[in-house]
């Protein structure tokens, strides 16, 4: 237990903060703890937790993607073109968004690798690109043909209450359940997984033992791909309609809950229940404002305090080790 | 000619060469190892040991006309995946682990490594990194992180995870740089242990000290070619140091009395909690103080203390009779000490950044012109200054230090201290990853400085380097100054026992 | 050392192969459209870069540093509301010129007060600067959200037209504030001690503090600085639209950084210099407007950007891999 303490500090300290966070909640809100607003409040953070997950796994691998929600953007019109021609149904849609997603992943991939550029360098590059040309193609203009398997409501969980109302979870949360699942499966139980987190730890040493270094880049920027895919397949069937410009911006709150999760910028650490943590963190700060009823319009400034509040207190607590070891004078 | 009753060769080498760029890295190198034997590798920086390791793990092709034997097989080509296979192991002085990642992980790495996704089995190699680590004799926390590990120990996981790859030979480069006596001796066990074991090791390292005492036989290599295999049973340090560089270095004592001049530094009762304990010491105009003692002894603290990095607790520090009390390096450079931290390459030079902003970065009040911008002009003026003075050997000076070799990095360092202008100079372990022809550059630099007048605090935990260059020697233990001796009238082999009892 | 070689010492390696660029997409959309060429569409031109100009200077300093500074443009949009609202105070149309000094100033404070916050954040509990600016650009944001409930804020005296749309002898008045500011960036970061401490930080903090440079100082100096000029794009954006809105711009953040890697500032910090960004900036503006002569709409040449930006990578990579060749043999 001390071990897990001690090997998971932002973890611990973010889901301590989140306990009280719900506890609080619960004691000054009446609505927080019932069925109707937990199942709305996952079903409003299932994709961003599928993009959370996605990027965690580039970031252990000691890069970083800010191309990836744009690139959803990109997989939902393409799908749109695809749905348009073939008849569809959901593992259909899943597998060409996943396609698609992965052909746009391995493009960050092969630009990184191939011409030995930094990630932020060629990802700032490609989210010009790939949301340039989507606005171009699409002339901004949104889609609202889509096939009706899309846009139809799917519940795994349907709950009325004694008071009539209805709680029920997304097919969404059901796809985000997955996701999650395969990603730990990924990091965690697979070899793959241990030579990412080596790869992002130190990158040369990986190399010298033998990891292929161009594989893990497809691996990473692949699987990130392929979560942004479904992610943005999973966002149509939530707002119904294909909106070109709609998941713009989204990739650098995504990028702050993981971050904030105990991801390092840099490689080598990150966990998906520190993502979870993070994203949910986000969302219940802003489910609990909301019930608080305070102005929607404050929500953003005091979510940004927190996230302030929340890495200084972490950086705090942090910052005597490498003071001390300066003192040492051995320990790079 | 290799007698019958000799045991097997793990590594034969015959006529290897290579070139770079039309420059000979090694010529007609001839080099062999016996299984299970200690063999040490010795020579300078630059004298193509890093290319023999790297010719025979695979990283680069021999030149046409070599014969490479391994275990007793003749090799045409080696890969690296070819050379592991094989039994062959490098740890390399950086150790090339994985800081976040447990010891058991660390030691299982290379069972991972791979193209096929597979599960990961813990348990089992949690077992494996066990076993190997007893066969070892070491006991180490399986789940730490290994960046919560001394470097010593992680010397350890290394030399465990080239065992878990079933090595046979194992090339060692300077595995001792970055370690204290107490755990190169352990260290020295360990390699014993794996001798025993019939486990070839190949020693590089600049400590002779420690490479009499490991190695059965040293093979010298001096500017890419072969001087000699010699067996270390009668061969003297000085003896192996003039084979290494080629000239005849001077070992003798270098101490004079200064204690009719006037003192520059008074420490008078200095007390860090936990580190330094009651300090008190003098350190006079033109005299060269040499500050040893074992690591944790406080010595490195005690530096720290005096410059304002740490606060002391207790205790006065006076410059030239007056009283400071820095609060950082800048205040103490402001007051007149310069402090050459022990670990020149990460911490004394800003490797990327060129050679002249490296020289100056210390001294940019001094290079202002009226207005107080930067003035080129004084800039250049003070760098060319300072690499003349010490002789510094570069190309251009806006060439990154980088491209320096180690002997001419260390000369950027004094010069980047000594344009501060300074009356007290620390310098913090000052030969440790130098080599020997560049050591006795850098004492007679010392001595030089300490003759125009600067008074000198030199911190080392090597009793023979002290002896032979200060002019009194201080014995740290347990944050307290233990000892005074004076290095005309004391024997080095008794004060190596008391310091390293 | 040859000619050549010295003049790539003195501004830089990067410099040559942007100015060629430069005169290759210039001469390229001069034989494309006859439109190009012409005093209308060069002073547009010289109207729209300094906004983003400017920007990118508060961008780069940051990367410099080996950090990033993310909330460059909610610092802009904020310190313009500051302006905009002491501008409604005296009256708004009505305002006199010491409402908008007083305004600019009040916008100046705000700016560097949002970049010292940041800065003495990464400074002094060393967090990384990606999320720490994150941070702030979801405060900012939020704030100004807050404050305007995401309505513009507009009705501001006429002659606040002069810094917008006015020029000088000639020479577009934003473009004279640009070149200032990138000359100011210029002398800070070659000759003053500030400039010198900010691209060793770049390096290698660490020995930096052993070199006895003040890092606290430095990193706290260099965001505030960057909200500084953050206020005066802002001010400068209040003039030329005439009304302040949260969110105005918002699509130049990444363009920031991208200009940046594209004038050859390393994305890990210690290495770049100002002028080769700002022909960086011109390229990228040149591409603008060329494209939407010629008739293409705006988002395409964001894509252009982009793909630029790949081509100018692709290029430096093949341009190393030949000398390593050459080397080699």
């Amino acid at each position: 237990m001390r071990r897990l303490v001690a090997g998971y500090p932002v973890e611990v300290r973010l889901l301590a903060v989140l306990v009280a966070l719900c506890i609080g909640l619960s004691l000054t809100t009446d609505t927080f703890l019932t069925l109707g607003n937990i199942t709305s409040l996952l079903n409003n953070n299932a994709v961003n937790l599928i993009w959370a997950v996605g990027l965690l796994v580039v970031l252990i691998a000691g890069g970083i993607d800010i191309s990836f929600a744009v690139a959803a953007s990109v997989v939902q019109y393409l799908s749109a073109q695809v749905f348009m021609v073939v008849e569809g149904n959901w593992i259909f849609g899943i597998l060409v968004a996943s396609a698609f997603g992965l052909c746009l992943g391995l493009i960050n991939a092969a630009l990184i690798h191939g011409f030995r550029v930094v990630s932020i360098v060629i990802t700032i590059a490609t989210f010009n690109a790939y949301f340039g040309l989507l606005m171009f193609f699409t002339k901004g203009r949104n889609i609202y043909d889509l096939p009706d398997w899309w846009t139809d409501r799917i519940y795994i969980f349907e709950h009325q209450a004694a008071d009539g109302t209805w709680s029920e979870l997304n097919l969404s949360v059901g796809i985000m359940l997955v996701c999650v699942v395969l990603t730990a499966l990924l990091i965690r139980a697979t070899t793959i997984g241990r030579q990412l987190y080596a790869m992002g730890d130190n990158p040369d040493g990986a190399r010298r033992a033998g990891v292929n270094i161009w594989l893990m880049h497809c691996v990473a920027y692949g699987w990130l791909g392929v979560m942004a895919g479904i992610a943005g397949l999973c966002q149509v069937n939530i707002a119904q309609e294909v909106v070109p410009n709609a998941l713009y911006g989204r990739e650098l709150e995504v990028l702050a809950a993981v971050v904030l999760g105990g991801a390092r910028l840099g490689g080598g650490r990150g966990t998906v229940l520190g993502c979870i943590l993070g994203v949910l963190f986000i969302a219940i700060t802003q489910n609990g404002l909301n019930l608080l009823g305070i102005s929607p319009f404050a929500f953003q400034m005091i979510i940004g305090t927190a996230i302030l509040i929340a890495i200084s207190s972490s950086n705090l607590s942090f910052n005597f080790r490498p003071r001390r070891r300066a003192a040492e004078g051995r320990l790079p | 000619m290799t007698d019958a009753s000799a045991p097997p060769l793990a590594l034969r080498l015959r006529n290897l060469s290579k070139t770079f760029s039309g420059v000979h890295a090694l010529e007609h190198v001839d080099f062999e190892v016996r299984a299970g034997e200690v063999h040490c590798l010795a020579g300078e920086n630059g004298c193509g040991k890093s290319t023999l390791i790297k010719v025979v793990t695979g990283v680069h092709a021999p030149d046409p006309g070599a014969e490479i034997e391994i275990f007793g097989a003749r090799q045409s080509a080696i890969t690296p995946t070819h050379a592991r296979a094989m039994g062959i192991a490098v740890i390399w002085q950086d150790l090339a682990l994985f800081p976040h990642m447990s010891v058991a992980e660390n030691i299982a790495f290379d069972t991972m490594v791979g193209a096929r996704p597979r599960l990961v089995r813990r348990r089992r190699d949690r077992k494996a990194a066990a076993a190997v680590l007893d066969r070892l004799g070491e006991r180490l926390d399986l789940d730490a992180p290994l960046n919560t590990l001394p470097i010593a120990q992680r010397q350890i996981v290394a030399i465990a995870r080239a065992l878990m790859g079933e090595a046979r030979l194992v090339f060692m480069d300077e595995p001792t740089a970055s370690l204290t006596q107490s755990e190169t001796d352990g260290l020295l066990a360990v390699v014993r242990t794996l001798s025993e074991q019939g486990v070839a090791v190949v020693f590089v390292s600049h400590r002779l000290a420690e490479v009499l005492d490991i190695a059965e036989r040293v093979t010298v290599l001096r500017d890419g070619k072969l001087v000699g295999v010699f067996p270390t049973e009668g061969m003297t340090q000085a003896r192996l140091g003039e084979l290494m560089t080629g000239s005849l270095l001077s070992h003798e004592v270098m101490a004079h009395d200064r204690s009719g001049e006037p003192a520059v530094l008074e420490v008078e009762g200095l007390s860090l909690a936990g580190k330094v304990e009651d300090v008190s010491l003098t350190v006079r105009r033109g005299e060269v103080v040499g500050l040893t003692g074992l690591i944790g002894a406080g010595r490195t603290e005690l530096a720290h203390a005096i410059i304002g990095m740490m606060r002391p607790d207790r205790g006065t520090v006076r410059l030239d009779g007056k009283a400071i009390a820095p609060k950082n390096i800048r205040e103490a450079i402001h007051a007149g000490i310069a402090y050459v931290s022990e670990d020149r390459l990460s911490l004394g030079l800003i490797q990327p950044q060129s050679i002249e902003d490296n020289t100056v970065i210390a001294v940019l009040d001094k290079i202002l012109d009226a207005v107080g911008l930067i003035s080129p002009t004084r800039k250049r003026a003070m760098v060319s200054e300072w690499i003349s003075e010490l002789a510094v050997k570069i190309g251009h000076p806006s060439d990154p230090v980088s491209s320096l070799s180690g002997g001419n990095q260390q000369r950027v360092v004094l010069a980047k201290w000594l344009a501060t202008e300074p009356r007290l100079l620390i310098l913090d372990s000052p030969t440790v990853g130098v080599d020997v022809g560049a050591r006795a550059g850098i004492f007679r630099t010392v001595r030089r400085l300490a003759e125009a007048g600067l008074a000198i605090l030199m911190i080392s935990d090597e009793v023979t380097e002290v002896v032979m260059n200060a002019d009194r020697v201080l014995h740290m233990a347990g944050g307290r100054i233990v000892g005074e001796y004076d290095p005309r009238t004391t024997d080095v082999a008794t004060m190596e026992e008391r310091v390293y009892a | 050392m040859t000619p050549m070689k010295r003049i790539g010492n003195a501004v830089g390696p990067e410099t040559l192969p942007l100015a060629v660029f430069l005169v290759v997409v210039a001469v390229a959309f001069s034989l494309a459209t006859p439109l190009f060429l012409t005093g209308r569409n060069l002073s547009s031109m010289a109207f729209q870069l300094p906004e983003l100009g400017l920007l990118t200077l508060a961008m780069m300093v940051p990367i410099l540093s080996g950090g990033l500074n993310l909330a460059v443009i909610y610092t802009a949009n904020i310190s313009g509301l500051a302006l905009a609202w002491t501008l409604i105070a005296f009256g708004g149309p009505e305002a006199g010129v010491g409402a908008f000094v007083l305004g600019s100033v009040l916008a100046l404070a705000v700016g560097a007060a949002a970049g010292l916050v940041m800065g003495l954040v990464v400074a002094y509990i060393g967090a990384h600067p990606i999320l720490v600016s994150l941070a702030m650009m979801i405060f900012l944001r939020g704030l100004g959200e807050f404050l305007t409930h995401g309505g513009d804020i507009s009705g501001f005296p006429p002659f606040m037209n002069v810094i917008g749309h006015g020029d000088l002898f000639g020479v577009p008045v934003p473009l004279i504030i640009f070149a200032v500011a990138a000359l100011v960036w210029h002398i800070m970061l070659r000759r003053t001690r500030h400039g010198f401490a900010v691209f060793m930080i770049g390096s290698n903090i660490r020995a930096s503090e052993y070199s006895g440079l003040p890092t606290k100082r430095t990193l706290t100096l260099i965001y505030t600085i960057s909200g500084l000029i953050c206020a005066v794009a802002g001010i400068l954006m209040a003039s030329r639209f005439n009304s302040v809105r949260v969110g105005h711009g918002e699509a130049l953040l990444l363009v920031t950084v991208l200009a940046c890697f594209l004038g050859g500032v390393d994305p890990f910090g210690g290495f770049g210099r100002v002028l080769p960004v700002v022909l960086a900036l011109m390229i990228l503006q040149m591409l603008s407007s060329g494209l939407n002569l010629i008739g293409a709409n705006q988002h395409l040449s964001t894509a252009v950007w982009g793909l630029f930006l790949i081509g100018v990578m692709a290029l430096r990579w093949f341009e190393n891999e030949i000398r390593q060749r050459k080397w080699r043999r």
